[in-house]
């Protein structure tokens, strides 16, 4: 039997298929877009397209309750599960906080701190030793700290996401950036580019910034300050961030292979264990 | 339901502004109270006292202001009821649950004030609040420093304003100061209703005040009961009816409710199912119609036990000592008892945080949640210290700030989710 976890977040979906024994038999991802139900039920029409079956859906992310309502009321059901289930059961619903915490145990079996920073959420897990939430903090209702904030920075300064983390890291100098809301750090920036500042040491400025607060959030949430965490999300494959987080917490960072389906394999995993 | 128009166009209410307002409140209380399941039938009365809140009750305040009493309108729970009915006049709480003409508001108030501030103006300016425009007096207090520079400001729209002034600190100084403070409160309501307060009219009028806070810490009692007998946002409610309601009809209303529970506790019967996780609230009061995060708890599969708010139990908790005999005597027993409300403007504030704690293990709560209104600042300083202790007894807590717009519903549903999932 498989069971299928999907994760809608702000800018991208992802959907993984786990069989009964927690293995992942299939990973897809797409972008939000402007109808992330459309999208989402697009990735499990190609799932099916290619012969996988599953049991169960489980959502999560922003996202989550719409696609179970959308899923539940489409016509026909996609899925011919046993007369036994009712539609309720088909497609539930977990907190993004949950299915990270489910996710990266199965990584990192004895992960006691985790940090996620994806496209416009942040947040900090600190796991008990069963591996369940403990305590967590979310960051507010604004992009600051995220992945849509880094993302727009290296657009202002001219480098691609991919690259923006790298060049970051051969800055010579620290620079600093004061503002955290992405509308004045965009003027900021504006302005040290036009004093001729280093793009490359801007660049390790504003990584800076965002590792400040995500330090900040781990700090709150974690009791043993010797302990590794896990980064996981779309900016979880930043090196410069990792490796300034790393130094900032004195800790080592550890960063799942595909930091992004962490939440959708968490999810994936805890509709397997609902028996 | 009968028309009042000609009643509110007399108290000069803005008419299409109050129908607005009765609009929002009428399908927020559809959306958030009637669509509940097994509320017990004692709810009815709330039900139809919510439903005549412009209507009705105001009806009845006028017909007692045209038989000589006066009306006196309260914010905080340090305004004493029993002086107000001793000396003929009845007190209600002026609720500020609800944002309204917030651009008239913000030429009066930075935009970093909190809600409960704004929407106390916003009733004002917008002339929606029947409470208010009845009132014979307005009573306004020195606790947190929004509310005390505010009054300042208030002050100019209202003309029949009196401001309190109470202690920081519980030491002797400050209690003598609320006692000079409840005496000339008292000669001014004395000379707002020509009524010479007696050693009866207070006795009377503490025991009124005393059944009805007693009819509330039943129904309190009753919620420490598994499965958990009535909803947090009922209970609720009741806990916010107190502040206008007739005193002797909301305490029978109470009670009545309370035998039914009694009935359901005996059958095993429940709100919610027996495993449901039980939420204890705490902090910034809930005013009428601000319903938000309490909707946003229960019906995420989790059930209120119980409000550490000035709507809930910190301000109903401790009876005036009924015992004394003259006016000097019941008036220590008042201060007495007002002197423990242990408000977040107090410093230090110790009692609180073991009321909190007190209150998660009484009514059984598996989490704590405490809500500070945006720019707070007693409360959300106090968040920190509140959250340490209850850690330390190993209760789950989750800080939330938030105010009374929707835009955060998302975020904040998903914060309280995770937080019920954690306590799952
Ligand atoms: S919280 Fe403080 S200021 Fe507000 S009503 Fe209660 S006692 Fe008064
Ligand atoms: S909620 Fe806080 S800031 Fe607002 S009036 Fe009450 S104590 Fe003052």
């Amino acid at each position: 039997m498989n069971y299928a976890g999907i994760d809608i977040g702000s800018r991208t979906i992802e959907v993984v298929v786990v069989n009964s024994s927690g293995d992942i038999i299939c990973s897809l991802q797409a972008d939000t877009g402007f109808d992330p139900i459309a999208e989402s039920l697009k990735l499990f029409d190609s799932i099916e397209n290619s012969g996988i079956k599953y049991q169960r859906i489980m959502a999560t992310g922003y996202g989550r309750t719409l696609f179970e309502v959308a899923y539940t009321n489409l016509d026909p059901h996609p899925l011919s599960a046993p007369k036994d289930l009712t539609l309720a059961d088909k497609c539930s619903t977990v907190t993004e906080i949950k299915a990270h915490a489910r996710g990266v145990a199965a990584y990192f079996p004895n992960a006691a701190t985790i940090l996620d920073i994806g496209g416009q959420d942040s947040k900090a897990i600190a796991l008990n030793n069963n591996g369940k939430v403990k305590k967590f903090e979310m960051n507010d209702r604004c992009a600051a700290g995220t992945g849509k904030f880094l993302e727009i920075m290296a657009r202002t300064l001219g480098f691609s996401i991919d690259d923006f983390g790298k060049e970051a890291l051969l800055a010579q100098n620290d620079l600093t950036i004061n503002s955290m809301c992405t509308v004045f750090a965009e003027s900021e920036v504006t302005s040290l580019i036009a004093k001729g500042a280093d793009r490359r040491e801007i660049a390790k400025g504003l990584h800076i910034s965002v590792m400040k607060r995500a330090a900040g959030m781990i700090n709150r949430v974690r009791s043993d300050q010797s302990d590794s965490i896990v980064f996981t999300g779309g900016v979880a494959k930043n090196g410069c961030m990792v490796t300034l987080i790393s130094e900032k917490l004195g800790c080592s960072v550890l960063v799942p292979d595909n930091p992004q389906m962490i939440g959708a394999f968490g999810a994936a995993l805890i509709s397997s264990e609902m028996g | 339901m009968s028309d009042y128009t000609q009643m509110w166009k007399d108290l000069g209410l803005n008419l299409e502004a109050h129908d607005m307002l009765l609009n929002v409140l009428g399908n927020a209380y559809k959306d958030i109270y009637l669509s509940q399941k097994d509320r017990p039938e004692g709810m009815g009365y709330f039900d139809f006292v919510m439903s005549e809140v412009h209507g009705l009750r105001i009806k009845e305040l006028l017909d007692e202001k045209a038989q000589g009493r006066k009306i006196i309108g309260s914010y905080c729970v340090f305004v004493p009821e029993e002086i107000a009915l001793a000396a003929n006049a009845t007190l209600v709480g002026l609720c500020s649950g609800a944002d309204f003409a917030v651009e008239e508001v913000e030429k009066y108030l930075p935009r970093n004030t909190c809600a409960l501030i704004k929407s106390s103006f916003g009733f004002k300016l917008g002339k929606v609040c029947p409470y208010l425009e009845s009132a014979d007096m307005v009573v306004g207090e020195n606790t947190c420093d929004g509310k005390k520079k505010a009054y300042e400001s208030l002050g100019s729209l209202v003309d029949n304003l009196y401001v309190m002034d109470l202690p920081q600190m519980k030491s002797d100084g400050g209690k003598a100061l609320l006692k000079n403070e409840y005496y000339r409160f008292k000669s001014a309501v004395e000379k707002l209703t020509g009524v010479a307060i007696t050693a009866e009219s207070l006795k009377n009028a503490i025991k009124t005040v005393n059944a009805k806070r007693a009819a509330i810490h039943r129904l309190s009692e009753l919620r420490s009961a598994k499965p958990a007998p009535i909803s947090g946002l009922d209970a609720l409610l009741a806990n916010q009816v107190f502040f206008y309601d007739n005193p002797a009809r909301f305490t029978e209303s109470v009670n009545k409710i309370c035998d039914e529970l009694e009935k359901r506790i005996q059958d095993k019967k429940g709100v919610m199912a027996e495993k449901t996780p039980r939420i204890l609230l705490s902090g910034c009061p809930m005013a009428v119609p601000n319903w938000k995060l309490p909707w946003i708890i229960e019906t995420s599969g989790a059930v209120i036990v119980g409000e550490e708010s000035c709507v809930g139990e910190r301000g109903t908790r401790n009876l005036v000592d009924e015992s004394g005999d003259t006016i000097e005597t019941m008036m220590d027993s008042i201060v007495d008892r007002y002197f423990k409300v242990d408000c977040a403007i107090f410093t230090p504030n110790q009692d609180r945080l073991n009321h909190v704690a007190q209150m998660a293990e009484k009514y059984r709560a598996d989490g704590v949640i405490h809500y500070s209104l945006q720019f707070c600042q007693p409360y959300i300083m106090e968040s920190i210290p509140v959250e340490k202790a209850l850690e330390g007894k190993d209760i789950p807590t989750l800080r939330v700030e938030t105010d009374y717009g929707m835009e955060d519903a998302g975020q904040l549903k998903t914060r309280v989710q995770a937080f019920i999932e954690q306590l799952g």
